[in-house]
């Protein structure tokens, strides 16, 4: 008998016949596509939230590009926070083509019409700034007049709050202004630095007669060139930068400023994306679980395929296909949407932005958006859709499909490590920190895991501990969360996700607002006067007592600038680019106190506090415990450090902790007594007002006196803070939504999936004569126990977040409140259940034979 | 003759727990091209396990699979599906049909994986001859179950095999539509020569082909041929 040879050792493979392929994935999808479009709905959101914050991205950075002039409405600035030095001077005079000089500094303004005074950036300016864009006023000639007058320019929230017209008057230091007009938006300013530190502009001819130019006051300088447009400014500020460095300057210029601001801007797109990203990450888990069940639905078709001869991969294409086409579907409608929502985003945003924001569609977004998509769907799709490999064509014979176990499908630890591994580098893309990266994707990685062992777990405890003692319904329900086809896993994991998500923002804010308003509590001190003289020192003392108001703490304070670490000074670091720290300490000015004892919020936990300086040794300083940390140094370490002008050695005599979260006055660095009394210092001085009117009264009799003084109210501060948190946490609500929303999608998806696993059930049950009330109490209970636990496990989870940020970010204790978390946890187990019923609705009112017959 | 499929010492155990289970045991057999057989025995006695591993739809623990040929304990399962596809035909007892696939775009699966063209015309003729040429548009849910048996009859032959497994073809049937189906298997059998291995539990049925193996509890208990001509000896045998 001839042996077929050929047939015998390989047999000869047909070609894959990739359009066959593409036909037969369309063919197959004809009954699913509307259940299909469901699965990838939940990625749609997550799609939809990275291409707003893309688009808004790339607006803002064009923004800044064309704006970048009016940001710093000059060529070129040169800065200091030091009394100019004269050999500098020359230079100074005669850069540029245009220029102009400011100065600023914090200072009590008093407005005479209705006595109110409150702390100001005043900027005494001279010359034409702002060259590029302009100083917006109301009106707008103000904005130019007011120099060539006795005029000040008034921040239009100041004017507000002390009820001020133009025309008015504001008295800065001992000279009354009339107020030319509102000052609406100097050049570079945001919403939040206006309500933070308001401003005042005064012609800086003035600046003399107010006698706030005096010693001692923190000033900053400013000059501001223009230059012809045949000047290449970025060169010209290189050449200048050895010459401003040693006369501790610096040059910043149209390009160094976009930088800057761009990257200022990078931080908070990057923490949007990455909320986004977990949107995005939650609807895929979302994807993975869905074509899970779709997957088991398809065997039987699967295993006919295979039995008329198409090959593992074949079947494995059918489905690949599938999930890339609805993976596209759902990309682009949250490309569109991400296009939609990017209008509002500079609605939410536009307080913290100094720039105005155009709205554009962005290309480059919505392609980022559609890779991201499709690529991140097929990824966790594969998840289920490598078992297609396995399934065998026996399963036409006889269903005996099992669950490729994930140890013996390497394959699958090979998707999984892909998932890993993309999710990295999408963080790092993000993020472009290595250490930033692997806490993020270590902290998603936790709350999966944490989230699927807690599912895990209870599904095994509601086995062990069945209560057989139920009655029928119940256990029913009950039983549910762990028969074959359960969805106890995925909807722990999606469900418990977003109630965490939602949970730690809410406990987040409540540490944030606890920490604030610990200061308003009784004792703390509310109010502080800084810039005192050391010869005003005694007198303010004095009235403060006099005023019935008690001193709870008053310090000396010198700025210094240190000059060595160990021995090295900053040039020696600059090499060293691991020592970044080190060279940042270095560069910095410190404010820094003298005094024989320690607070007590204070505790030495290494080392020897010595209060008082012998004369003889080195003098031995004591330093907060992270600053010793960052700047790695122990005790016995040199430190050199330069006191307006003299040298001065010191070693590091011991390390304190300190509580930071009391309201007083709190230093990384402290001198002994005997060293620094005679350097040129001012005091700070802390009191507590016990009402807003005493508050008022102690800041016009403060100011009248001593004009340079300043004034804080932590009252006011307390509220601008709040305002600003709020803002902030509308952002943050409003990025937090496209996961909670996605939350939900799944859990809708989820749900109408389990209606197609729990039909032929439900149906059973109906056909043995269940009533439509107990199939409707069993299902009702089911989703109830889901909710349940899904809700208690991401409340777990973010307990312990919350727990952890408290301790290890905030220092602070963490005592969450029960309310909300009960209100949280009805209302999302409440709502599983809802949902749960309003998708089962369609079985309970057909007659059961439709529904086995409408169903494939 | 030429000898289609050789089954030498096949034996099939599964493993559950710690028992070994032993479903086929010691089965061998030849079968001749173009001839018929069907494969008898109680229910659980090892009928459908014995169809699946001569169809290369599983793998033996131990003995020889010889289809056309190939020998099939050597081949992958991709191999495997590739002979399926080429020399094998199917029908179940419960039609498997695809679902979402109309009646003629199921008859055309098999010749579409080949590769092949024009082969709506050919998917046709088939279901004209199994008598559906009008309700190649519909989809299976839309049709009997006498009907999805002939649109699988007619994806079967769809590919022109060599041979073709039938497993219980009529089991989900009533006796007047299995008696069309059985004379349709039968007549289009006839026409392509095709060898023909029959699973069923009807003896009227197994009677018609031309040898019966018996099978019991795993084990080939008799090998017998019959004389199709002479069915009341069949029936006599089956009382
Ligand atoms: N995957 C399996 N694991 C264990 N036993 C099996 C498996 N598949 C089939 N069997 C057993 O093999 C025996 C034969 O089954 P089958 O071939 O389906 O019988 P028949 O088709 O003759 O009714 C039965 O006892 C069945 O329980
Ligand atoms: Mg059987």
């Amino acid at each position: 008998m001839p042996v077929d040879k050929n047939a015998q050792s390989g047999i000869s493979r047909s070609p894959l016949n990739f359009s066959w392929l593409v036909l037969m994935a369309w063919r197959d999808s004809r009954r699913s596509r509307s259940r299909l479009f469901l699965f990838i709905s939940s990625i749609i959101l997550g799609i939809a939230a990275l291409v707003a914050i893309y688009s808004f991205e790339y607006n803002l950075r064009q923004d800044i590009d064309t704006q970048a002039k009016g940001l710093l409405g000059a060529d070129m600035v040169i800065e200091t926070n030091k009394p100019v030095k004269k050999d500098i001077l020359p230079v100074l005079m005669t850069l540029g083509t245009e220029r102009s000089e400011e100065r600023t500094f914090a200072s009590m303004v008093f407005f005479p019409k209705n006595q109110g005074t409150r702390l100001v950036n005043v900027r005494a300016l001279k010359g034409g700034y702002p060259y590029y864009g302009s100083i917006e006023t109301t009106p707008s000639s103000a904005g130019r007049s007011f120099r060539d007058a006795k005029e000040a320019l008034v921040d239009k929230t100041l004017m507000l709050q002390f009820d001020s017209n133009v025309g008015d008057s504001v008295k800065v230091g001992e000279l009354t202004f009339k107020i030319a007009g509102i000052l609406n938006k100097a050049p570079g300013q945001t919403g939040f630095s206006a309500s933070v530190a308001p401003v005042v502009y005064i012609p800086l001819r003035y600046l003399e007669q107010t006698g706030l130019s005096q010693k001692g006051s923190r000033i900053n300088y400013n000059f501001y060139y223009r230059f012809d447009d045949n000047v290449n400014v970025d060169v010209l500020a290189d050449k200048l930068e050895p010459r401003l460095e040693k006369a501790e300057m610096d040059a910043e210029t149209v390009e160094s400023r976009k930088e800057d601001t761009g990257r200022s801007f990078e931080d908070m797109t990057e923490f949007l994306a990455l909320v986004g990203f977990v949107a995005l990450l939650l609807g895929c888990i979302g994807v993975a679980s869905a074509i899970h069940i779709y997957i088991k639905e398809k065997i039987n078709t699967i295993a006919v395929l295979r039995c008329l001869g198409a090959s593992s991969k074949q079947a494995f294409i059918i489905y690949l296909i599938q999930i890339v086409g609805i993976g596209m579907v759902g990309s682009l409608i949250g490309a569109v949407l991400g296009t939609l929502i990017q209008q509002f985003l500079p609605l939410v945003l536009k307080d913290f932005l100094p720039v105005e924001i155009t709205v554009a569609i962005s290309w480059a977004a919505i392609a980022q958006g559609l890779l991201l998509g499709l690529v991140i769907s097929v990824l966790f799709a594969l998840l289920p859709l490598v078992s297609v490999r396995n399934i065998s064509p026996l399963n036409t014979l006889r269903l005996s499909f099992q669950e490729t176990s994930l140890f013996k499908d390497p394959v699958k630890w090979l998707v999984y490590a892909i998932i890993v591994l993309f999710v990295f580098a999408f963080t790092y893309l993000q993020m472009g920190s290595i250490r930033k990266t692997i806490y993020f994707t270590g902290g998603v990685l936790f709350a999966f895991i944490v989230l699927s062992a807690l599912a895990y777990a209870m599904m095994w405890l509601a086995r062990k501990f069945f209560p057989s003692s139920w009655s029928y319904l119940w256990r029913q329900g009950f039983a549910n969360l762990f028969r074959p086809n359960n969805q106890t896993l995925i909807l722990v994991v999606s469900i418990g996700l977003g109630t965490a998500f939602i949970c730690t923002l809410f406990f987040v804010q409540d540490i944030l607002i606890n920490r604030v308003t610990m200061s308003s509590s009784k004792n703390q001190p509310n109010m502080v006067l800084f810039d005192i003289q050391s010869e005003q020192r005694q007198a303010v003392s004095d009235l403060t007592k006099r005023m019935n108001l008690p001193i709870i703490q008053e310090v000396p304070i010198v700025n210094m600038r240190m000059t060595a670490i160990k021995g090295r000074d900053a040039s020696s670091f600059k090499k060293d680019t691991t020592a970044w720290s080190a060279q940042r300490a270095l560069e910095r000015e410190y404010r820094v106190t003298y005094r024989d004892s320690l607070s007590d919020s204070e505790k030495i936990i290494d080392g020897k506090w010595s209060g008082n300086y012998s004369g003889s040794n080195a003098v031995s300083v004591s330093l907060e415990e992270g600053f010793a940390k960052r700047i790695d140094v122990k005790i016995g370490d040199k430190l050199t450090f330069n006191v307006q002008g003299a040298p001065l050695e010191t070693v590091v005599g011991s390390i304190r902790k300190v509580d930071w979260n009391r309201i007083q006055t709190n230093f990384l660095l402290i001198f002994p007594k005997g060293v620094l009394e005679e350097a040129p210092q001012f005091h700070v001085l802390l009191t507590r007002v016990p009402s807003n009117e005493i508050s008022a009264n102690f800041q016009r009799v403060v100011v009248k006196n001593y004009p340079n003084i300043s004034m804080i109210d932590l009252g006011l501060v307390l509220s601008v803070l709040d305002e600003i948190l709020t803002k902030m946490g509308f952002v943050i609500r409003f990025m937090a939504a496209f996961s909670i929303i996605t939350g939900l999608i799944v859990l809708i998806a989820s749900v109408l999936i389990s209606k197609y696993q729990r039909i032929r059930e439900s149906v059973l049950l109906r056909t043995l004569g269940a009533s439509r009330r107990q199939i409707l109490v069993i299902t009702a209970l089911e989703y109830f126990f889901l909710g349940a636990l899904a809700a208690g496990a991401g409340i777990i989870l973010s307990l312990l977040a919350s727990w952890g940020l408290a301790k290890f970010s905030f220092e602070t204790n963490f005592s969450p409140e029960i309310l909300p978390v009960l209100v949280l946890f009805t209302i999302i187990s409440g709502l599983t259940v809802l949902i749960g019923l309003f998708n089962s609705r369609g079985i309970l009112n057909k007659p059961p034979l439709e529904v086995l017959r409408s169903e494939v | 003759m030429d000898i289609i499929l050789n089954i030498q010492n096949l034996t099939k155990t599964y493993q559950s727990g710690g028992n070994t289970l032993t479903v086929l045991n010691d089965i061998s057999f030849e079968l001749e091209s173009g001839s018929t057989m069907s494969i008898v025995g109680p229910s659980g006695s090892g009928k459908t396990t014995l169809l699946g591993l001569c169809a290369g739809l599983d793998r033996s623990s131990s003995g020889m699979v010889e289809l056309n040929h190939i020998k099939l304990n050597n081949l992958s399962e991709d191999q495997r599906a590739q002979v399926r596809n080429q020399h094998v035909g199917f029908i179940f007892q419960n039609f498997q049909l695809l679902p979402t696939l109309t009646a003629i775009e199921n008859v055309m699966v098999p010749l579409e994986l080949r590769g092949e063209k024009n082969i709506r015309s050919r998917a046709a003729d088939l279901l004209d001859k199994v008598g559906l040429a009008d309700r190649g548009h519909h989809y299976p849910s839309q049709l009997s179950g006498g009907e999805q048996q002939r649109v699988s009859l007619a994806r079967a032959f769809s590919n022109s095999p060599k041979i073709l497994f039938a497993d219980e073809p009529t089991g989900n049937l009533d006796a007047e539509t299995s008696e069309k189906v059985v004379k349709l298997i039968f007549d289009l059998n006839k026409e392509a020569g095709t060898t023909l291995v029959l699973v069923t539990h009807d003896l009227e049925l197994a009677a018609k082909t031309q040898r019966i193996l018996r099978v019991k509890g795993g084990s080939l208990i008799s090998d017998e041929l019959t004389t199709t001509e002479t069915p009341d000896k069949i029936n006599y045998a089956g009382r």
